[in-house]
């Protein structure tokens, strides 16, 4: 199973298809809910506080508007985790809304970046195109690892008990 | 009891998602504290997708298409909303392109009042107090803010963050005033109050309403038992507009005071849309002060030394008081006179007022300046020059939140 970072970062067809064939979908409707059911926290409608975007300084600079840093502040940390991407261009907004454009770029460069595999499609226009666009999303998470393997996982704990005992 | 006989106002917000900025919690505090609610218009989704073409605006984010069918929804009356707050990002381009389109479009579409912010994740409920103050009371006091005539005898006392004023008026006539520096903000109020009635020749108890404003409005308004304790906004443009005698059709009133400067657009004497700088110090009565003390003389003389200077003479394209003065030191080192300096000082204020506030507000004339910092005779000569047009100062345009208090609370005699 890989850990999908999808965009638009909301769009409910791309994570139920990353589920479909077996995978994690990194939304921005996990952190939301997150957010949302915070007991302790009352700034409504989304819990988030002037904290939030202080967090988001980790990924964006402070001369970046505070609606930014505040929404960078869910999604970087699914980023990090990100294993896999998939990038809709041009979707419209009942495919998946997405907010602040700033905030898009940002965490399309941030992706790209990131060094994993990236399928980046254009949003169908027509039936062909639609047909085409589930086609490569399919082919692109068949290639994905469905089951990480027990030596991989064994070898990434080595490797992190190793860095602890270094530090 | 419902929304109206509670008499909450219902504040469409119109924002690009303030919501992640952590500010939300301060709008919502700031909107209890008048008596307000926040609602979200309701759109149909696909809308989103056409809205720029519809607008005419086409941007990028999907959040400012979906501010931009917002306000389409209030203006349509699909949404009931007494009136609207826009806010985008502070340092957004995009944002803020989009923040004054929307707020023109509901501006000459719709009757509804309106105003506009740009936030930062510091923006703090005081902040916001003043401004919804304003709009609440535009909605709520539509009937006292169309009174054109004092009657009765009436006193207004306008608590600044400079200086503390006080009128007392009879019959449509200041008969009393007094105006001394704020240094505790109940003793100054009592020491302007007791200079303006005894120039007016009447004691406390035959003022028939008192009406308090200024940054200490709520202070002063409990300590004297205020029949109307009103934010300056609503009071200064009520105010500006009756001493220029300019109470029918449009007008723009400049208000520089000492720590913040607002720029009201008015009709038939209410206040429609209006900004409200304060940010940096830099554009208010405050660097005055400084010029002046740098310069040595007192801020009276200011007025004429600059008006005897040229301002091209020194570049004081200052945003901040502290590279102001950088400024000055600067120029006067160099050999610059004292009168360019103070010229230059005027236009520096004046511009940072036409560049941040003048480009949300659509000025139409007459344009009234009022506040302490209109009686520096070079201010108003700058913003003449500035924008091209006569500027209008009142007599007694320093006492305009006092005169303005004193007018609106001659409503509650007759009440």
């Amino acid at each position: 199973m890989a850990k999908v970072f999808i965009y638009p970062i909301n769009s409910l067809i791309l994570a139920d298809l990353v589920e479909r064939f077996g995978h994690k979908p990194l939304t921005m409707m996990s952190q939301i809910r997150e957010k949302v059911t915070s007991l302790s926290l009352d700034s409504p409608p989304l819990n988030i506080t002037p904290e939030d975007p202080k967090l988001g300084l980790k990924y964006a600079a402070i001369e970046v508007p505070a609606g930014v840093r505040g929404r960078m502040s869910l999604i970087g940390p699914l980023i990090e985790q990100t294993e896999a991407a998939i990038i809709v261009e041009n979707p419209p907004t009942d495919f998946g809304c997405v907010g602040c454009n700033r905030t898009n770029e940002l965490t399309k460069y941030l992706v790209r970046s990131k060094g994993v595999p990236v399928l980046e499609v254009k949003y169908p226009e027509s039936d062909d195109e639609a047909r085409d666009f589930v086609n490569k999303i399919a082919t692109f998470l068949e290639s994905l690892p469905k089951e990480k393997s027990e030596e991989d996982d064994k070898a990434k704990n080595e490797k992190q008990s190793e860095k602890e005992g270094k530090k | 009891m419902s929304d109206e006989e509670s008499g909450l106002v219902k504040i469409a917000l119109v924002s690009c998602g303030s919501e992640y900025a952590g500010v939300q919690p301060e709008f919502e505090a700031a909107a209890a504290k008048v008596n307000a609610k926040f609602i979200y218009p309701e759109i149909d989704v696909s809308s989103v997708d056409t809205i720029g073409r519809d607008f005419g605006l086409e941007v990028a984010s999907g959040d400012l298409r979906l501010m931009m069918a917002r306000a389409k929804a209030v203006v349509e009356g699909i949404t009931n909303a007494d009136g609207v707050f826009i806010t985008t990002c502070f340092r957004c381009a995009e944002g803020a392109i989009v923040r004054n389109e929307v707020r023109r479009y509901i501006h000459e579409h719709s009757n509804i009042p309106v105003i506009s912010y740009s936030f930062t994740e510091s923006t703090s409920a005081g902040t916001l107090l003043t401004r919804l103050e304003a709009l609440t009371t535009i909605v709520r006091r539509r009937h006292l803010l169309t009174r054109e005539v004092q009657t009765g005898l009436t006193a207004g006392i306008d608590s600044g963050s400079t200086t503390t004023k006080a009128v007392v008026m009879r019959d449509n006539k200041i008969i009393g005033m007094g105006w001394v520096p704020t240094t505790k903000v109940l003793e100054s109020a009592e020491e302007a109050y007791s200079i303006a009635l005894k120039e007016a020749g009447v004691s406390r108890e035959e003022i028939q309403a008192l009406g308090t404003t200024g940054y200490g409005r709520f202070l002063i308004g409990t300590h004297f038992k205020a029949q109307l304790v009103q934010e300056e906004i609503t009071v200064n443009s009520k105010g500006a507009v009756y001493l220029a005698d300019k109470q029918k059709g449009n007008a723009t009133v400049i208000d520089i005071g000492g720590m913040d400067n607002k720029a009201i657009s008015v009709q038939d004497g209410i206040p429609g849309m209006f900004t409200m700088g304060g940010i940096c110090a830099g554009a208010s009565g405050r660097f005055f002060e400084m010029i002046s003390k740098r310069l040595g003389v007192d801020i009276t003389e200011l007025g004429a030394l600059a008006v005897k200077g040229m301002h091209e003479h020194v570049s004081m394209n200052s945003y901040c008081i502290v590279f102001g003065t950088q400024s000055l030191v600067n120029s006067l080192a160099r050999g610059a006179t004292p009168e360019d300096v103070a010229a230059a000082a005027c236009y520096s204020v004046v511009e940072q007022i036409y560049e941040q506030q003048l480009q949300e507000v659509d000025v139409k004339e007459p344009l009234i300046l009022v506040g302490g910092s209109s009686l520096i005779a070079g201010v108003p000569k700058a913003l003449g020059e500035l924008l091209k047009i006569d500027v209008l100062v009142p007599e007694n345009s320093h006492l305009i939140g006092a005169v303005g208090a004193a007018l609106l609370a001659s409503g509650f005699v007759e009440e």
